[in-house]
């Protein structure tokens, strides 16, 4: 029983680190905290479940991740370019705007109404000294372990990853070598948006059905962040499965003496006291200041 | 070709709409020469070079009269990306290494445009860089970061090599290394290179000819040694007297001499 709730923990909190890292790499890169990311997250969901209308669902699945990552590119092209070197917290109230414009695509398109995921994975479990793992857990942990490890990839093995780091630490030197803010700022979008989409897809089939309210998963990824750290990788992939796995102990073992839905508020009371004792997160940047 | 690959005519820097720092500058750098521009604080050194790379854009500053000609090319108030691309780069005023990577990927930043991974010719002008090669830029001391900052800039590819004060708070022994090799890298490499210092007299050494700024204006131009001779420059920028200690009426002459001067 507690093995079965921590493997469930784990696997929705390798999903959520996986959210959390697209939403720090646009706080890293440009310091905007994008509270869109839940509504990415959404419409990468909505997206499969469209494209799975008419096409196999692992084509689905990958088209709905490309499309994402277009419409991560166009948001900063078209809505957040104009507004280089303005001050930050406009750039972040229109990221609010964006979300609110993302959920009303949804509701306009799709309606209120909960629809029924599409599943990637087969169903049933399998069953190991007694523990159950559904395979859509099983999918669900493998394929965010394999998105994790290949962004960090990216981020230490290539140039262009490299480069963007570069400009998360000095955004001027890294422009008089040559590197282009903007078109980085246009990439971290792009990829924030394709991490959204894979973790839409993956929460999508662990819930089985999906509706406008699955944004509000962007509310578990601000509580992983702020947790982990607002600009650390390692932050956000520890920060995510203590999440994920408070969300579920809590759910199995206090929901039957402090009534339902507390699963949703146990990993919130844990991050105020984590908050409490390291103001930065667990491994966010400290900022010294003398007053 | 041309023996001039920069020359700048008349150049005007407004920032932020209203204040102007360079108040009509003009100087002129031949291909494969040193050029050093001397001055104080504030004098609009840094301006100048940043105005060359593009990098006052960023800083909401503009070119808004006279013109810089780059290889037969106008090049005021373009991009410094576009800039960097066509061979001119500025290594920063306080050297600016990327603390949180490591002393390879400030590196690899450096070849984001060239694409060359020839990390040995950095390593052949910086030794002890390669020893430090997988520790973060951050730890690395004043000098290294010095050098891992000009290195990082070799890597780009630069016809024109941008460099702003590279003796900033650096011991004198490091700083001689530290001109020893530009002017190595100068002669192998035929980078041409312009040189901002507040250290006149190691800047001239290595230097072919010199400006010097004051207000943002330029005040006197001549050949490296020929301002070593300059009685003002010995005495304002290189510290030096014929005459030794002065008394108070000679600091005196020394205002009115400097408001001369500018």
């Amino acid at each position: 029983m507690v093995l079965q709730s921590l493997i469930n923990g784990i696997t929705i909190g390798g999903i959520y680190a996986l959210i959390a890292l697209g939403f720090v790499l646009i706080y890293k890169a440009s310091k905007v905290l994008n509270f869109a990311q839940g509504e990415l997250v959404m419409m990468g969901g909505f997206m499969c479940l469209a494209l799975s209308g008419f096409l196999p669902i692992w084509m689905a699945v990958v088209l709905a991740v490309i499309i994402s990552a277009f419409i991560g590119f166009l948001i900063e092209k078209v809505v957040l370019k104009p507004l280089i070197g303005e001050p930050i917290l406009s750039v972040i109230m229109v990221t609010l705007g964006i979300a609110y414009m993302l959920r009303g695509l949804v509701l306009a398109v799709w309606g209120p109404d909960i629809r029924a995921f599409p599943q990637i994975f087969p169903e049933g479990a399998f069953e190991v000294n007694g523990v159950v793992i559904p395979y859509v857990y099983l999918g669900g942990l493998l394929l965010s372990l394999m998105a994790i490890i290949a962004f960090i990839l990216f981020f230490t093995r290539t140039t262009i990853g490299v480069a963007m780091r570069a400009v998360a630490d000095d955004q001027q030197a890294a422009m008089s070598l040559g590197i282009s803010v903007e078109k980085i700022f246009a990439i971290s979008w792009a990829i924030s948006a394709v991490v959204a989409a894979i973790g839409g897809i993956l929460v999508g089939n662990i819930y089985g059905g999906i509706n406008v309210n699955f944004a509000f998963i962007g509310l578990k990824v601000f509580a992983v962040v702020i947790l982990g750290g607002l600009d650390s990788v390692l932050g956000a992939i520890v920060g995510g499965i203590i999440i994920g796995v408070a969300e579920s102990v809590g759910g199995t073992y206090l929901e039957p003496f402090v009534g339902g839905g507390f699963k949703d508020v146990f990993p919130l009371l844990l991050m105020l006291l984590i908050m409490a004792i390291k103001p930065y997160g667990l491994f966010g940047t400290e900022r010294i200041e003398r007053v | 070709m041309e023996s001039k690959l920069l020359e700048l005519n008349n150049v005007e820097v407004v920032y932020n709409d209203f204040i102007l720092v360079l108040k009509g500058v003009s100087m002129e750098v031949e291909r494969g020469s040193i050029v050093t521009l001397l001055g104080p604080n504030g004098a609009g050194k840094t301006t100048a070079l940043k105005a060359i790379s593009g990098l006052i854009k960023p800083e909401r500053g503009e070119v808004t009269r006279g013109t810089i000609t780059y290889g037969g090319k106008r090049i005021e108030n373009r991009d410094p990306e576009e800039n960097s691309r066509d061979g001119i780069i500025q290594v920063m005023e306080g050297r600016r290494i990327f603390g949180e990577l490591t002393v390879e990927e400030n590196l690899r930043v450096g070849s984001y445009i060239s694409g060359s991974a020839d990390y040995d010719i950095v390593y052949n002008y910086f030794p002890n860089l390669k020893e430090k090669r997988n520790l973060r830029g951050g730890y690395l001391s004043g000098g290294e970061q010095q050098m891992l900052a000009i290195g990082r800039a070799l890597l780009a590819k630069p016809k024109l090599l941008l460099l702003d004060e590279p003796s900033l708070g650096l011991a004198p022994i490091v700083v001689k290394e530290i001109f020893d090799i530009i002017k190595r890298i100068n002669r192998e490499e035929g980078v041409t290179i312009l040189l901002n210092e507040q250290n006149a007299k190691l800047a001239l050494e290595i230097a072919d000819y010199g400006y010097i700024m004051e207000n943002g204006r330029i005040v006197m131009d001549d050949n490296a040694e020929k301002l070593k001779q300059n009685e003002d420059v010995r005495e304002f920028y290189m510290g030096m007297t014929d005459m030794g200690r002065k008394s108070y009426r000679e600091a005196k002459r020394y205002k009115r001499r400097k408001r001369w001067l500018t």
